[in-house]
């Protein structure tokens, strides 16, 4: 079954450094960093200490109001270190790992035909429940609330980032594994958005409802599958997974051991050569920018895509859902009369003396300076323009700016997560952090609603 | 060392000081800064408001050039009527620029010091950055009043205006109303008679009455509008070409529908301004016209009424004489005060050109309306944004109970 859905709001950000196909092993990371903060909401409790010897698959903590959560380790190591922030908060678990991967063995579980509880139960104790994201809050699902349906996007259309089409190849076991076991989880339909020019390893999968996609980003994005599909109404959840994560969900099933393989795009224009490389969760980032080589010194790295990644520092890990590791030149530097100047190497939705409408097929190199200040909210339909959801975005951020609850309830914040916003984000005049606000407004929400 | 990295030295000198905002002002004027991006998307597309202002401002400077020339040309041809008979002959004279630029210069460097000093101010008291906004008000604001406006008047009319029409709200970006217009409403309540009548619109016209009255052996010289002309029920002197190129009397750099027509494209090509306000407010003054048009010939009103006169005007010439194109491209597209979404933009903008036109027949006072009409739309705004996206809560609404039935 197969439905076609055509987005025309949006942008294509066309850049240079685009990663080529072809993959590589990236040289085994000599330490792992799991970074709590990259599960929103979830303070984790500690169940091995330093010092603690792990094999790939050992729990290393729980999070305190979900207790049956469990977090496991993605290698075979040591922990060598619990680096605490303020109020003694865990910001960073660093393992050193062994030279080979060691795995715990769950034992295998014939998908076909297990029941829905023990596959779940599976997932919890495996640590592939953080895999699983929902909305509303875009956080790690709720075990215990039954999603309404489960929405999966293929179809990559951000700006450098990894293409599905090229590291799902020859992954359609562990999908199709996958799937099938999530379709027993939820009372719906499993979707599943491919781009729809493209040929998509997920296309032939069964179980699920294949949609077919066009048109620029963020048609890729799973809250615009979302919303043209399904939209999450007050009371109602839906659970979010991303097709490198069923791989990983897709093979502890199949063969009870938590392989956290990643096959990454690094890419980006500062970098020598970007192209694909195959390593694992929590790897540090520097084995594979100085095996491809910089182009420059004075760089941004980002885990994850440039429109919603974190930044990280040379010698940082790649962060628990990404598969993107982006380089790009930073851009701390003057720009003499640069807010007037005729513009022809940025790009922009506007023709205020700036020409990128004049080249649309061209590719930018683009820095990280901010091209302006930060003011408040004045241009208006702007954002329009590159928003495909049925919900009024500069409405939602104001009302997320003044914690106004019953508006950003009527407006539709059930249904959003903060990348959702990020091209408003990107084109945004006045320089508001649209995905920091949106972030926060769910946070809002989250405390006082639940 | 370079200048880069001098300035850079003396920012750094600055942060947090109070000297910081005025100095940031002035130095991001010359150098974009090197902020960076922190969190969210790492990079971001190149406009800035700083280039939305110029922008606009860019497609204002017609506009002020030719008010200019306009000022000198309408004094002269005051004293000497047959100056009309070419009036492009006439227009680009040297006599006339520097008679303009004596006049109307004043009018722009008051307005932008006195308003720039309230910014530089506030933005001091409350440590945030000088706001780009008020680079297009101060422009607008000379363009808008009579030439002979005192000074003084425009000193306090802009003290005003911005405080009380911008930064009670908290500056750029939260005001309801246009400062630009609150300033012209301002002088227009305050000093009622500088702002009307047949000689506010050439300069010195005011002066020589003075003169005369105290005996001087002069001609009296006056300029009346083509609005104020069919007020009384008169039909102007000038013909539908000058009225278009703008060789008329009105305020500044109001006159020449041409220009604002060229600014108004301009703005709609670099997409700062938005074509569906000024397009149903086109579409708003045209109807409103016609109606007015139509309850003429209906013969529904005598011509000894007040407003047989203007009520007679053919339904588009209300575009190209008054204030009305200036206001519907320059001032009805402000995305502040207007409509914030794209389908309240449509009612907005119709109800601008529908009320300036009503105004403007039916106001005993003064025969303009643009202004006021923008000035009230802009208070229903919110109220028109408030129903459009009603409209998406209640499908969101809709939606649930389906779901929940």
């Amino acid at each position: 079954m197969s439905k076609d859905i055509r987005i025309t709001k949006g942008l294509d950000i066309r850049l240079v450094g685009e990663s080529e196909k072809a993959l590589t092993n990236a040289p085994r990371s000599r330490t792992f960093s799991i970074k709590p903060s990259d599960f929103h909401l979830i303070t984790p409790k500690m169940v091995v200490k330093e010092g603690a010897k792990l094999q790939a698959g050992d729990e290393i903590w729980f999070s305190k109001t979900q207790e049956n959560i469990r977090f496991v380790s993605p290698v075979s190591g040591t922990l060598t270190e619990i680096k605490r922030g303020a109020k003694r908060v865990i910001t960073d678990l660093v393992i050193t790992a062994d030279s080979q991967d060691a795995y715990r063995d769950f034992g295998k579980l014939d998908v076909a035909s297990a029941k829905a509880e023990t596959i779940k139960n599976r997932l919890l104790e495996g640590g592939c429940w953080f895999f699983i994201k929902q909305r509303p809050y875009d956080v790690v699902a709720n075990p215990n609330l039954s999603p309404k349906a489960i929405f999966i996007s293929a179809f990559a259309s951000g700006p450098l980032v990894a293409d599905y089409n090229f590291t799902l190849q020859g992954k359609e076991t562990q999908l199709q594994a996958a799937v099938t076991a999530l379709s027993k989880l939820t009372k719906g339909k499993v979707h599943v958005g491919i781009g729809a020019e493209t040929i998509s390893p997920m296309s032939n999968l069964k179980d699920v409802i294949i949609h077919k996609i066009s048109g620029p980003h963020p048609a890729g994005n799973v809250g615009t599958l979302i919303n043209k599909i399904d939209p999450v109404n007050k009371g109602e959840t839906v659970w979010t997974i991303t097709p490198q994560d069923l791989v990983i969900i897709g093979d502890f099933l199949l063969t009870g051991k938590y392989n956290a393989e990643r096959i990454v795009a690094l890419s980006g224009s500062s970098l020598k050569s970007p192209k694909y490389y195959k390593t694992k969760i929590g790897a540090e980032v520097s084995t594979m920018v100085y095996d491809s080589g910089l182009n420059e010194e004075n760089v941004r790295v980002i885990s994850g895509g440039i429109l919603s990644g974190k930044k990280v520092e040379k010698d940082g890990h790649l962060g628990f859902y990404d598969n993107t590791i982006s380089v790009i030149p930073e851009g701390d530097d003057y720009e003499f009369f640069g807010w007037t100047k005729p513009e022809f190497n940025k790009i922009s939705l506007t023709r205020a003396l700036t020409f990128s409408w004049l080249t649309p097929k061209k590719k930018f190199t683009l820095n990280t300076n901010t091209n302006g200040e930060h003011r408040a909210f004045v241009q208006t339909g702007l954002y329009e323009q590159v928003f495909p959801l049925d919900i009024y975005p500069l409405q939602i951020l104001k009302a997320c700016m003044v914690e106004d609850l019953d508006a950003m309830e009527q407006l539709g914040m059930y249904e959003v997560a903060p990348e959702d916003f990020a091209l408003t984000e990107f084109v945004c005049i006045s320089k508001q952090p649209h995905q920091d606000i949106i972030r926060q407004g769910l946070d809002v929400m989250y405390k006082e609603i639940g | 060392m370079s200048l880069k990295n001098k300035l850079h030295d003396l920012k750094m000198k600055y942060k947090g000081t109070k000297m910081a905002p005025a100095f940031n002002a002035l130095h991001t004027f010359l150098y974009m800064p090197n902020d960076v991006t922190h969190s969210g998307t790492h990079v971001k597309a190149a406009d800035d408001l700083k280039r939305t202002m110029n922008t606009v401002i860019l497609a204002l400077v017609p506009c002020l050039i030719f008010g200019i020339f306009n000022a000198g040309y309408q004094h002269y041809a005051a004293i000497d009527q047959t100056l009309r008979l070419d009036p492009l002959g006439n227009f680009f004279t040297w006599e006339n620029l520097t008679l303009g630029a004596w006049t109307v210069l004043p009018l722009v460097i008051v307005s932008y010091v006195v308003g720039l000093g309230v910014e530089f101010v506030f933005a001091t008291i409350k440590g945030h950055e000088v706001e780009e906004g008020y680079l297009v008000t101060g422009m607008l604001v000379p363009l808008i009043i009579p030439i002979d406006t005192p000074l003084w008047m425009l000193v306090i009319a802009v003290i005003f205006g911005v405080i009380l029409g911008k930064e009670v709200f908290g500056g750029t970006g939260m005001n309801i109303l246009n400062p630009a217009l609150t300033i012209r409403a301002f002088l227009f309540f305050a000093y009622p008679t500088w702002m009307s009548g047949d000689k506010v619109w050439v300069h010195e016209a005011v002066e020589r009455d003075a003169l005369i009255s105290a005996g001087s052996n002069l001609d009296a010289i006056s300029g009346e509008t083509i609005l104020g002309t069919y007020a009384q029920n008169q039909e102007p002197i000038y013909s539908i070409m000058d009225m278009f190129y703008g060789f008329i009397p009105g305020s500044v750099g109001e006159t020449s529908t041409i220009l604002i027509l060229l600014g108004g494209l301009f703005l709609l090509y670099t997409k700062v301004a938005s074509w569906r306000i000024m397009l149903s407010a086109v579409i708003g003054a045209l109807t409103m016209g016609l109606l007015f048009n139509g309850v003429v010939d209906a013969g529904w009103i005598k011509d000894g009424s007040n407003f047989f006169g203007l009520m007679s005007v053919p339904f588009w010439e209300h575009l190209i004489i008054g204030g009305l194109a200036f206001g519907i491209v320059y001032m009805a597209t402000d995305p502040v005060t207007g409509s914030q979404t794209n389908k309240g933009k449509w009612y907005y903008g119709f109800f601008i050109g529908f009320i300036s036109v009503m105004i403007r027949v039916f106001n005993p006072a003064y025969p303009e309306g643009v202004f006021l009409a923008i000035l009230l739309m802009n208070v229903f705004a919110p109220t028109i944004d408030h129903y459009v996206i009603q409209g998406n809560i209640k499908k969101r609404m809709k939606r649930l109970k389906i779901k929940s039935a």
